[in-house]
């Protein structure tokens, strides 16, 4: 992800608020269809797909991500089908229940709205991501916050890694540790982590840290960010109101004249 | 127990994030008053800790399974509860910007969930009333245990609250709460003890690593009760209105912000301009784009069942879905092939 966030590309260039505001109005809009809309949501995996092309973000990467996060909506949605089974649509000689409908909707909102967020953080970039937060009212300590745990996110989690491995080669087996040895262990974590808190503190505060953390990247909005943002909103609202999928089947099939 | 944004609507997503928005503004003041300037990394690295901790996990005796640490209790032990609560809101934005754990729009009700609870609620409310200054034996056991249990019964039951209220999910109220609780009534239990394990070897190691660096609880309790009417009054509201009529929530945008039920376009101006635009150019005569989608209909609670319209919203359906991946794939091919000349 962060390689991604670091690319060159039209869409990486745009301000973050942007990017920001209209994935959000993206989630919202998904998120305001009602429950058995299934074909209506269609349209909108426009703006992932185009997202993800312009902005050169592999579609495996998101794929992989949004396969690894769907057990939850699943696990919810799956007692739609039990509990909802009034007809809801026939095709042919079979029926569909309602649960099943609304259930194809949950997962297609999760596909849509969990791809929207991570095409977000990869054509944008944790650093950008966080001043567009903050530019965006989001208190300073709170994106600072996001940044530093971002940055030892992946020092603390290798450290971690390595006290796993280090008690796996001195233990027979790989299972999980007894409660005692956990305690010590994550307890040494902890200690370390805050070990490496401590010199952090003190190396910022050797270069001149005064309590407040400034953030360097100002962008400006030009308008690109106004036709970006305007176009896919304008978008939204026209897909949200007209149902281009089943248009295009009416039309297709021969159905409604 | 990360809430997805497919499961939750714009009403109560909105609702929870307007909470939770003031919650974080409301402890970013707390902790910028505290002026420690070591709070700053320290809170980054603990949030990193958390991520790590919840990747380690131990076996529970007698059962085959595994557990791990949550996180809130032990965070709130060591930074007081203004920089935990920040600290879980940071953690979660992470899990879902970077692992697609938890949802944008659910982000509000999972901070909620889980930073609200453990670090306003069970800390000060449980935890500090049992466990007061011990930081070994039964005291501090049965203080962990209790408070975990504590933030994550109530942590669950927003959950399900708030899955209820978005009426996105067919799970009756009553079976939902059955599934919920019992599941984490267990997982509370496990985290208890993670949590006092990692407290009693802290304590035994490092002692003076417990002293929360900003201030052990909020003062007077007022702050925290008075967040607490306020979310359940917001969350009441929000609940009756689902529960009583059947708006969705743009509509009930809508009813807010023109009064009437449904939105009707002026009949000048752009409404009425696009009106007879559209029915000069229908290809179909009768065929209304504007017909199959107003409130009405997306109010029935049985939608009528009709084998032309469903079977052509399946065909268009799949089509639009083709339409959409073939523009994604012809973007990308200019750009392969802008790149390479």
């Amino acid at each position: 992800m962060d390689e991604l966030g670091r690319l060159d590309t039209p869409l990486h260039r745009l301000d973050a608020r942007t990017k920001i505001i209209t994935t959000v109005a993206f989630i919202v809009a998904v998120m305001s269809f009602p429950r058995y809309e299934v074909s209506a949501l269609m349209p909108l995996f426009v703006f992932p797909f185009v997202l993800m092309a312009s902005g050169n973000i592999p579609a495996g990467s998101i794929l992989r991500k949004v396969a690894f996060a769907a057990p939850f909506a699943l696990f919810v949605g799956l007692f739609n089908p039990w509990f909802d089974q009034h007809a809801a649509l026939t095709i042919g000689s079979h029926t569909i229940s309602g649960g099943w409908l609304s259930f194809a909707s949950i997962m297609v909102r999760f596909a849509l709205t969990v791809s929207a967020a991570l095409i977000l953080v990869a054509c944008t970039g944790i650093h950008h991501l966080c001043a567009g937060l903050e530019q965006l009212g989001v208190p300073r300590l709170f994106a600072v916050q996001l940044l530093f745990l971002y940055r030892y996110l992946f020092v603390i989690g290798e450290e971690g890694l390595r006290m796993i491995r280090s008690v796996q080669m001195r233990s027979t087996g790989s299972g999980p540790l007894r409660l005692r040895t956990y305690g010590s262990l994550t307890g040494h974590l902890l200690l370390r982590s805050m070990d490496r808190a401590q010199r952090i503190y003190c190396s910022m505060a050797s270069r001149g840290f005064d309590g407040q953390v400034r953030v360097l990247r100002r962008t400006a909005l030009g308008w690109r960010d106004v036709i970006f943002a305007g176009g896919w909103i304008a978008f939204f609202i026209i897909v949200r109101n007209w149902n281009l999928a089943d248009g295009l089947g009416r039309w297709l099939t021969g159905c409604g004249l | 127990m990360h809430m997805a944004d497919a499961l939750i609507s714009p009403a109560v997503g909105g609702t929870m994030w307007a909470v939770t928005s003031g919650l974080i503004f409301w402890c970013a003041k707390k902790v910028k008053q505290a002026a420690d300037d070591r709070l700053v990394p320290m809170m980054g690295v603990l949030g990193a800790f958390i991520f790590t901790a919840q990747m380690i996990n131990f076996s529970i005796p007698a059962t085959g399974s595994s557990g791990h640490l949550g996180g809130g209790l032990i965070l709130t032990a060591l930074l007081g509860p203004y920089a935990a609560f920040l600290v879980m809101a940071s953690v979660l934005t992470v899990q879902a910007l970077f692992f697609a754990d938890g949802g944008l729009l659910a982000l509000g009700c999972n901070i909620f969930n889980l930073g609200f609870f453990p670090a306003f609620v069970a800390y000060p409310l449980i935890y500090r009333m049992i466990a007061k200054d011990a930081k070994s034996g039964v005291r501090l056991w049965s203080a962990s245990i209790l408070a975990a249990i504590v933030g994550l019964q109530l942590g669950a039951f927003g959950v399900v609250l708030e899955t209820t209220a978005s009426g996105i999910s067919d799970l009756p109220f009553g079976t939902f709460v059955l599934l919920m609780q019992p599941i984490h009534l267990a997982i509370g239990v496990v985290e208890g003890l993670a949590t006092a394990a990692v407290v009693a070897f802290v304590a035994r190691a490092r002692p003076e690593a417990l002293v929360p660096i900003s201030g052990i609880a909020p003062k007077s309790l007022r702050p925290v009760v008075l967040g607490l009417l306020v979310s359940a009054v917001l969350l009441g509201a929000v609940v009756s209105w689902f529960a009583s009529s059947q708006l969705d929530g743009l509509e009930w945008s809508i009813k807010k912000t023109t009064g009437q039920e449904e939105f009707q376009g002026s009949d000048d101006g752009i409404h009425a301009g696009l009106a007879k635009l559209q029915e000069k150019t229908a290809f179909l005569p009768d065929y209304g784009f504007k017909k199959s989608v107003e409130p009405d209909e997306r109010a029935e609670p049985w939608p009528a069942v009709n084998a032309g319209t469903s079977v052509s919203g399946i065909v268009g359906g799949l089509i639009t879905l083709a339409v959409a991946g073939l523009i994604g794939y012809i973007l990308k091919a200019q750009r392969t092939a802008r790149k390479k000349t």
